[in-house]
């Protein structure tokens, strides 16, 4: 063994149904399931990442079967069968698993391809885990790298910029029609998944307040629920226009129900302050004839789908671009990994000559907490120097390049000549 | 000297309006940059050139044709600095750079002879009557500007069909913004200038007013911008109503400064 794995195992929404995510997301929080992971002893680092579209962990280790046993045992084990794991969870070694990490921080991973979210809940999953400090050298840079991928994929291709779904078109529009929309209120009228996917966008560019108004109230309560937000029924509709900006609609009624006439004297109490219909539903909820008032924009199913297609060729482009871009960091931090490659085998056995040293010196001369300041710290300095002596040839074995032996043949021996493999198991 | 700094600034102007419009097609940053530093270079020169000229002609240069209009452009250019530096409006300097170069042209084109002030006119109120008032047409003309592109932009987004616009566009609140700011600064500015302006009628020639045409025009285009004003202030009119009354009372702006000049006569006049 040369070097650590790096292993990534996880769910997504493209391998994964709903119903089984909710399952397995990490709903507690981070702490719980990263200390969890700390009890596994083949692991080295880890890090983990839930977010409503995907869970996945990232760790090295350096039995990489073993390790992914016990850690999907230990993660997802609970939750499901474990025949339904082997259907849902995908795996990826090294190379894949950088690469798999980099999409998904580049957003090209994601749902909406491109959202910008994302990139925002991976620092945050890297902060709790640097947090109980179970990432380490190799996940440290390799996180670190995947943030500055994602940053220069964003600043270098526009896929960012473009409506690449209707939820998203949808928020690109209510931001050409309202500039800022911090501080706007979206309403929800009637409760399906696009009109949430729609509405989280919309909350997570800041919207101050959502409502949601729905036929059978206690649906639109707990709707409201997630959004910090307030419910209202279907009756109290019109009155509700006068305080929201984007109303996003998509009720099963097979009737209009609101009509121009309906909307005509609203914007005169509103003061003509723009409103903003979207209409999901089909059929339609939304008499079409709203679009012809002044400063009222309605938007249907098909005007998005027709946003999306006009951006689509464009996004794919963009994608392509994003796409190189990633094989071209995979291509440096592998190169970096193999030049890192000894470096394991450098810390272990500076720190198994380091123990020994401690050992024999506190043998002889008392316990390093008994001793006064000064003198531990001759002491201390003494094994560094001795430590550094010892371990400087194999050091230098390791390092040289001019080698006609290659880097794992000369790992491999240095770690056969120090015993480095049996003595970590034996000894802890 | 003044006539080389015109040509300069002149000269630069269309630099930073060539810069502006290819930004406007391409969307490459630096060359917004590069736009809104040359534009500037080309303000501070025309700053300058607007000074010399008063020195050599010995009173403030606003009354040929070829002083107003390039003091016009020169207070257009700076109402726009002015809002540029309070909020960013997206492309608006392509706009913005292509009106002042437009106009700095029609200067270009227009005699440049020093017209000597018939006794009547010199008193302090040239300076203070014509400069405010132009001021105001400056912010009343970045009205009309905003307005335009909202027209624009709302256009695409209504009808649902995407062109060169609705990328590169700010957003429909922001264009509306920029009018309501416009209009509130530009309208008491222009009423300003027309209490001066009578203000020293009466001291010129006896009279607070004399129904001649520039007066009349003026007169027709307060009421334009008042009703503007009022309907937004009182009845909340906004976007695209807003826009198309900034447009027309604009029309009447430009209509009072050369139709009237050239078409009818009266007391205004430039030629001697």
């Amino acid at each position: 063994m040369s070097r650590d794995a790096i292993v990534l195992l996880g769910v997504n929404h493209k391998t994964t149904p709903l119903a089984v995510r909710e399952k397995l997301a990490l709903s507690a929080g981070y702490e719980e399931p990263l200390r969890a992971l700390g009890q596994l002893e083949e692991l080295r680092e880890f890090y983990l990442l839930s977010t409503c579209n995907r869970v996945e962990v990232l760790f090295t280790c350096a039995d990489v079967e073993r390790a992914q046993s016990r850690v999907l045992d230990l993660l997802f084990g609970q939750a499901i069968t474990a025949e339904e794991l082997d259907r849902h969870v995908y795996r990826y070694v090294n190379n894949e698993a950088v690469e798999h990490l980099f999409l998904v921080a580049a957003s090209l991973d994601s749902m909406i391809v491109g959202e910008a979210q994302i990139l925002g809940q991976l620092k945050e999953a890297y902060r709790h885990a640097t947090k109980i400090g179970c990432s380490g050298f190799i996940l440290n840079k390799l996180l670190h790298k995947s943030f500055s991928v994602a940053k220069r994929v964003r600043t270098e291709t526009r896929i960012g910029a473009h409506a690449v779904s209707i939820s998203y078109a949808a928020v690109e529009l209510a931001r050409k029609i309202f500039g800022e929309l911090a501080g706007k209120k979206v309403m929800l009228v009637g409760a399906g998944e696009m009109a949430e996917l729609a509405a989280e966008h919309l909350v997570g560019q800041g919207v101050a307040e959502v409502v949601v108004a729905n036929r059978t109230l206690q649906r639109a309560v707990n709707l409201a629920r997630c959004y910090n937000g307030r419910a209202v029924s279907l009756e109290e509709l019109l009155d509700q226009l006068q305080r929201v900006d984007i109303i996003i609609s998509s009720t099963g009624s097979p009737d209009l129900i609101l009509h121009k006439e309906d909307i005509r004297p609203v914007m005169r109490e509103r003061r003509n302050r723009p409103l903003f219909f979207i209409d999901i539903a089909v059929p339609r909820d939304l008499d079409p004839g709203i679009n012809d008032l002044d400063n009222v924009y309605l938007y249907d199913i098909d005007d998005l789908h027709n946003v999306v297609e006009m951006n689509k060729s464009e996004r794919d482009k963009e994608a392509v671009r994003a796409q190189r871009i990633i094989a071209e960091e995979k291509l440096k931090f592998g190169k970096w990994l193999a030049n890192m490659e000894s470096t394991p085998t450098i810390v272990q056995l500076r720190a198994m000559v380091e123990q020994q040293v401690r050992f024999e010196v506190e043998k002889t001369m008392g316990r390093f907490e008994d001793m006064d300041g000064q003198a531990r710290q001759g002491v201390e300095k003494m094994v560094a120097a001795i430590t550094g002596k010892v371990v400087y040839p194999p050091l230098h074995y390791l390092k040289s390049d001019n080698h006609c032996v290659t880097l794992p043949e000369r790992i491999k021996t240095v770690r056969e000549l120090y015993q480095l493999d049996n003595s970590t198991d034996g000894q802890e | 000297m003044s006539f080389l700094l015109f040509q300069g600034s002149v000269a630069i102007y269309l630099l930073s309006a060539a810069a502006y419009l290819v930004f406007f097609l391409t969307q490459k940053n630096v060359l917004r940059r590069t736009g809104r530093a040359i534009f500037l270079v080309a303000f501070v020169l025309h700053t300058v050139n607007l000074v010399a000229r008063a020195v050599e002609t010995g009173h403030t240069p606003i009354t040929s044709h070829h002083e107003t209009v390039s003091f016009f452009a020169w207070s257009l250019g700076c109402c726009y600095l002015s809002f540029r530096w309070r909020s960013a409006v997206k492309n608006l300097g392509a706009f913005v750079s292509v009106l002042v170069l437009a106009l700095m042209l029609v200067a270009a084109f227009s005699s440049r002879d020093a017209i000597p002030l018939p006794p009547a006119l010199q008193s302090w109120w040239l300076p203070v009557h014509a400069s405010i008032t132009l001021l105001a047409d400056g912010f009343l003309a970045l009205a009309c500007i905003g307005g335009i592109m909202y027209l624009l932009q709302e256009r695409e987004i209504k009808k649902k069909r995407f062109g060169l616009f609705y990328s590169r566009l700010p957003s429909l609140e922001t264009l509306d913004k920029l009018n309501h700011h416009c209009l509130s600064v530009g309208f008491p500015l222009f009423t300003l200038g027309l209490i001066t302006g009578s203000l020293w009628a009466k001291q010129a020639w006896g009279a607070y007013w004399h129904w001649d045409p520039k007066e009349t025009w003026s007169l027709i285009t307060w009421f334009l911008y008042a009703a503007a004003v009022h309907q937004r202030f009182t009845v909340g009119w906004r976007g695209r109503r807003a826009a198309i009354l900034s447009i027309v009372a604009f029309l009447s702006v430009l209509f009072t400064l050369w139709g009237v000049s050239f078409l009818l006569k009266g007391v205004h006049t430039y030629v001697s």
